[in-house]
């Protein structure tokens, strides 16, 4: 449904993806690790048009993503996603936050919208936060509304940034929570993520990203838990063991 | 005193018909720089080259040159160029363009004062440029334009006299021909002054609740 091929990107004089090629099947759930600096967002921003490539080649379902052509906005409205630092409008409610793609990309009748809208904020667990301003909510809070805001546009795919990077700890696992269940319900998801347990537990595939290209990717436990190559190797032990 | 108010009560009334050009002058100038201010503003966040640069060099230009001369070169050279405008057309229309410009930085600041990640969020969602602005930043941008906003009104009430220069006979302008006929510069002038600060405290008020509305967020 998604893919990539030798997809090139620089900023300047950085070269950040060196020829990165893969796909996502329609249903899956790829999670893709690596760090910091190693091109992980870079990718799911080319995938949405929200950053350009230099080339190569990104397609969601056939069309071409070009972030300067008018088609970008249908892809965009397939392809939805969800931010590190979540991203809400601080000036609209939470459910006017879920509604206005809808309302506003979309023309659905409002009417329409505001109930899918509040059956949205039922299904991340926030029925009763629907009339708060985002600031007045936690973060996990936020981030929740954010992916039923995501999931309002009823796209084909969801692309995580990191949504669980910006939060206090105890605040994460409703936020997985939620996405396990977007999971389980068939979702395309591609998630940045530093959650080794969620990749685990609900990746169908895991790509390690180092220096610009995949070093290494394969089913999410065998990566996971033997990983072949070095690099994958030295940064797995760094991550899942700190100290 | 006695004679302060005796010549209140004989010029009030003419200084009134001053004030009632003032109002227009400071109304009409305002409207016009601030839709021009948010003109130029669009244009140089729009991220085009062309109309960044264009929109740049003219704030530029517009910010370089006494708001006196504009008025003069409007009123007086304009004609020449077959373009003749009425002293208050002239008043408004120079008063607008001057500050356009402080209006224009006014509100750049204000709509780059919002947080990047919400764009790229209205974007993710299919929101055009456009749609983006208007739903998304510039709702969140006035409330962090509003309280210079304010005190570009008081400014632009009391540069209104500069439109005394072109012969609109706003308060100023009668102010001074009264006086010049009548010799009574300290009353005419007291009363002059008097009635600009009538006119700016409520302007200094909204201004103050502005400040505290932003304050609150």
């Amino acid at each position: 449904m998604i893919e990539l091929s030798d997809v090139h990107k620089s900023f300047g004089k950085v070269e950040v993806l060196k020829g990165i090629t893969a796909s996502v099947e329609k249903g899956e759930v790829v999670c893709i690790i690596g760090p910091s600096g190693s091109g992980k967002s870079t990718i799911l921003r080319c995938i949405n048009g929200l950053e350009s490539y230099d080339s190569g080649d990104i397609s969601v379902e056939g069309a071409k993503v070009d972030r300067d052509a008018a088609s970008i906005v249908s892809i965009r409205t397939q392809v939805s996603m969800v931010f590190q630092r979540f991203n809400l409008f601080p000036h609209r409610t939470a459910l006017e936050n879920v509604i206005e793609g809808p309302v506003y990309v979309r023309k659905e009748p409002r009417a329409e919208a505001l109930e899918r809208g509040r059956a949205l904020l039922a299904r991340v667990g926030l029925a009763e936060k629907a009339d708060v301003h985002p600031p007045q909510l936690s973060g996990g809070q936020q981030q929740r509304v954010a992916i039923a805001r995501a999931l309002a546009m009823q796209p084909k795919a969801i692309l995580f940034d990191e949504p669980t990077s910006a939060l206090d700890p105890e605040l994460v696992g409703d936020v997985l929570s939620v996405m396990r269940k977007l999971a389980d319900d068939g979702m395309t998801m591609v998630v940045v993520t530093h959650e080794m347990a969620f990749a685990k537990d609900v990746a169908d595939r895991v790509l390690f990203i180092d220096g610009g290209v995949i070093v290494e990717q394969g089913p999410a436990k065998s990566v996971l838990n033997q990983p072949q190559h070095a690099r994958t190797q030295d940064f797995l032990r760094r991550v899942l063991h700190p100290l | 005193m006695q004679a302060f108010w005796r010549d209140t009560v004989e010029f009030f009334p003419i200084l009134m018909s001053g004030v009632a050009l003032t109002i227009m002058v400071t109304i009409g100038s305002l409207l016009l720089s601030t839709v021009l201010g948010l003109v130029w503003a669009l244009m140089r966040v729009s991220g085009i080259g062309i109309l960044t640069g264009f929109s740049g060099g003219l704030i530029n230009v517009i910010r370089g040159i006494p708001i006196i001369v504009l008025l003069f070169y409007l009123y007086f050279v304009m004609p020449e160029f077959g373009v003749t405008l009425t002293a208050l057309q002239a008043a408004i229309l120079g008063l607008g363009i001057a500050y356009s410009a402080y209006q224009a930085e006014n509100f750049r600041a204000g709509i780059e004062a919002i947080d990047k990640g919400q764009i790229e969020a209205a974007q993710a969602i299919g929101m055009s440029w456009w749609q983006t602005m208007r739903r998304v930043v510039l709702p969140q941008a006035v409330k962090i334009v509003l309280p210079p906003y304010g005190n570009v009104m008081i400014m632009m009430l009391k540069d209104s006299s500069q439109a005394s220069t072109i012969t609109v006979a706003e308060l100023a302008l009668q102010g001074k021909l009264i006086a010049s006929s009548t010799f009574k510069n300290t009353s005419v002038f007291t009363l002059v002054a008097l009635m600009y600060l009538t006119m700016s405290i409520p302007l200094i008020l909204l201004v103050r609740h502005f400040e505290k509305r932003a304050g609150r967020k």
